[in-house]
């Protein structure tokens, strides 16, 4: 529409406008049609070696499989063909597939909603206690801090404290008179991992929408405080609506860590039975890649992760986009 | 600020997708043929602590022949490394360190060359059943046996005199002293049976007669659910569900500080035990003894193995008639047998490994006959091929029994038997190898 309100008045002035630049582009086409390429060449290069060309090679892998020819020993006995969907359809209905997504499923709504919550409230806390700067700051790193720790260093230590024998929780659980339940029994295991997720994942969802809050005049404040509203209506009414679309933003980010969840469950793994090795779907591609040396069914379920991935984030925006986005549209 | 996302779903779509890495199969196995007088550098991938000083002991002898040995984190990790290295179509090293189980899988990829020319004379160093493992039982021989790891029993000699024990001759015995030692004190165990530790049950499997591969003509058999099995899974099965052994998988700490606190009095384990109980139950120094392990039929004794390895010799190599030379001297000469025993503390597959191995452990300092006992339960290890798809059985094994030894019930031991089954059959099938049976 804007630009038929442009267009218009230039044509009555065309052919006075026009003379001039014609004649400068004819002048050194070449040198100017390459430059914006040359520029973004590293960028193209890069894109094209480290994320299309990969995404593309587990694609055709995904389509590929393996033909044993006799005992499969000595050399030439092993080619490659062409699988069709054969790899997808062994995927869907591997009896192991479908648990370990009902577990991610169980594992998101037991870690989302737990991380956000607990990551708004102290970012309220936080920001409701603006006038003590150092214990704010000093507060804010503390709770930053195990975003920090790498999730295999953080799921050892919590490894740690979930082993019964080596556990100090244990200890004082037990001298306190009560009998500590085991955190890696088969009832408890997933909400052991969750645990890890939420330890880790805090600190840095907490800082997403802390800055957010800090972004905010506090002129809208005092407005609210003089027309008699409390610190809770202000934070609920105002402070919650503001960060909305911080919260938005961090839902996503959360939805794809769980969708992804592999390092807790992978450094869990040896110290109990109750992980199995294809306990999340990604532990079924490392699985099917490193265990069973098939990665053609690897790549099949990746692409499958990727797809759901991809239409749960993006369905996710388009259903909250609108009602999000508003004020700054 | 909807576009802002853009590029970011983009990204996480990448993130989610699984990078193969790029490969190619190009493998034109080079014929080892050339002048015994030029001087050939081979690399040796080796896992073995101290390995590089056994080497120096060849290098300083064969001046034509020289090795370099380059260390690897483990065998897992070593095989990955060397089947990229086969897919890429180079990289490999010319002589490789191989664990028994691994050596049908790296046949398979066409990782291994067939060293029969080279290196089939030692074979009447070795016992049969460890040649066994590196001839798959065909013709071709894929590698020299370097170490065994023959099944021995461990236990607290304090906890067993405590209770008026004996180091238990069956199995019978060993499920009354595990009653009697868990009733005596509720706390303590005299083993776990751990469900991440495929290796050994496999090793126990072997010792009641099991062999879970096996090939017939030009098909591959899967035998994980036989009678053999069976029974070795409704024994350990039956003592967990009735709480006198634990549930507990082994190299956790949890089980690390039960070792040292006295709380876990036995181990079934291998020859190379010493060194996990140096390492893990040091406050116990003194306490422990080794024995044979309990049998099924005293009257005909039997072992399994959990772990051992061979050295074989690489398809990539240029100079595999001089790496297979240093194969079999590495793993049948006096000297190099005794630098393996001393230096890099391995338990010598040959058959002359107990001349090598005069002083016990120092773990097992007051038992001057450790290694007799060894010596002793290495000839009657039983054969056991294994297949290639080991890794899909141990980890379908992981799986079942993890849920099995949670459950605490000996019927769920046994059914695990015939998923592992059907999984490895299934995976080989899949594969496309014929399975006959």
């Amino acid at each position: 529409m804007s630009q038929s309100t442009e267009v218009e008045p230039s044509t009555t002035a065309a052919p006075r406008r026009t003379a001039t630049p014609v004649t400068a582009t004819r002048r050194r086409p070449a040198r100017r049609a390459g430059t914006p390429y040359a520029f973004l060449a590293p960028a193209l290069i890069l894109f094209t070696a480290f994320l299309a060309a990969p995404i593309f090679y587990a694609g055709y892998l995904s389509l590929r499989k393996v033909q044993v020819s006799g005992l499969g020993l000595g050399s030439k006995a092993r080619t490659e063909v062409w699988a069709g969907l054969e790899n997808y359809a062994r995927s869907l209905s591997d009896p192991d597939f479908l648990p370990s997504v009902g577990r991610v499923g169980a594992y998101g709504l037991i870690v989302v909603p737990t991380m956000l919550g607990l990551a708004l409230l102290m970012a309220l806390l936080l920001d409701a206690n603006r006038t003590r700067e150092a214990v704010s700051k000093f507060a804010r790193i503390s709770i930053f801090l195990p975003y920090a720790v790498p999730a295999v260093v953080a799921s050892l230590l919590w490894g740690f404290l979930y082993l019964p024998r080596v556990s100090p929780i244990t200890d004082v659980v037990e001298a306190v008179g009560f009998t500590a339940p085991n955190l890696l029994s088969s009832d408890l295991t997933l909400w052991a991992v969750a645990n890890i997720a939420v330890w880790g994942g805090t600190g840095f969802n907490m800082i997403v929408i802390y800055t957010a809050l800090r972004a905010v005049p506090t002129s809208l404040y005092e407005s609210a405080r003089i027309d008699g509203a409390s610190e809770i209506a202000i934070a609920w009414r105002i402070k919650i609506p503001i960060v909305m679309p911080s919260l938005v933003m961090t839902f996503v980010f959360s939805l794809i860590a769980t969708l992804q969840v592999f390092a807790e469950p992978m450094t869990l793994r040896p110290l109990a039975n109750t992980i199995s090795t294809t306990w999340t779907p990604l532990m079924k591609v490392y699985r099917d890649a490193f265990t069973r040396n098939d990665i053609y069914a690897a790549a099949a379920t990746s692409v499958i992760i990727a797809l759901a991935t991809f239409i749960l984030s993006f369905g996710f925006l388009k259903l909250v986009g609108r009602r999000a986005f508003n004020q700054e549209d | 600020m909807k576009t802002k996302f853009a590029p970011l779903m983009a990204a996480l779509t990448a993130a989610a997708l699984f990078t193969g890495t790029a490969c190619s199969s190009s493998s034109d196995s080079s014929k080892g043929a050339t002048d015994p007088a030029e001087k050939v550098e081979l690399t040796y991938w080796s896992w073995t602590p101290n390995m590089d000083k056994v080497v120096a002991a060849w290098n300083s002898k064969n001046p034509n022949i020289q090795i370099t040995v380059n260390k690897q984190d483990g065998g897992d990790a070593a095989v990955t490394k060397l089947l990229t290295a086969v897919k890429a179509g180079s990289g490999a090293p010319d002589i490789m360190q191989a664990e028994y189980q691994k050596i049908p899988t790296l046949v398979s990829s066409d990782a291994l060359a067939d060293i029969a020319a080279e290196v089939g004379s030692v074979k009447g160093k070795f016992p049969a059943g460890t040649w066994n493992g590196v001839t798959l039982g065909s013709e071709a021989v894929y590698g020299v046996p370097q170490d065994s790891g023959p099944l021995m029993f461990f236990y607290r000699s304090d906890v067993f005199e405590q209770n008026g024990l004996r180091a238990p001759k069956t199995w019978d015995d060993y499920a009354a002293a595990a009653e009697k030692i868990h009733q005596a004190n509720p706390k303590q165990y005299l083993g776990t049976f751990s469900a991440t530790d495929a290796g050994l049950f496999t090793g126990l499997a072997q010792q009641a007669g099991a062999s879970w591969w096996g090939v017939k003509g030009d098909a591959w058999t899967v035998d994980i659910n036989d009678a053999a099995t069976q029974k070795v899974a409704a024994y350990w099965g039956g003592l967990v569900e009735k709480g006198v052994v634990d549930n507990k998988p082994m190299y956790t700490p949890e089980w690390n500080a039960a070792l040292n606190d006295g709380t876990q009095v036995g181990w079934v384990s291998a020859v190379w035990a010493p060194g996990v109980l140096d390492g893990s139950a040091k406050d116990t120094l003194g306490k422990w003894k080794a024995a044979p392990m309990p049998q099924w039929d005293a009257a005909a004794p039997k072992t399994g193995a959990w772990g051992g390895s061979a050295t074989s010799v690489t398809t990539q190599s240029k100079h595999k008639k001089q790496a297979a030379q240093f194969v079999a001297w590495l793993n049948s000469d006096a000297e190099a047998l005794r630098l393996l025993a001393t230096e890099a503390f391995v338990y010598p597959a040959a058959n002359d490994a107990t001349s090598a191995l005069t002083s016990p452990p120092s773990f097992f300092a007051d038992q001057p006959d450790y290694y007799t006992i060894a010596g002793e339960a290495s000839k009657t290890l039983a054969p056991f091929t294994y297949g290639p798809n080991v890794n899909v059985a141990y980890s379908a094994f992981n799986d079942a029994f993890g849920k099995a030894a949670e459950s605490k019930k000996a019927a769920a031991f046994t059914e695990s038997l015939a998923t592992i089954q059907k999984t490895t059959v299934d995976d080989l099938k899949n594969a496309g190898f014929t399975v006959a049976g």
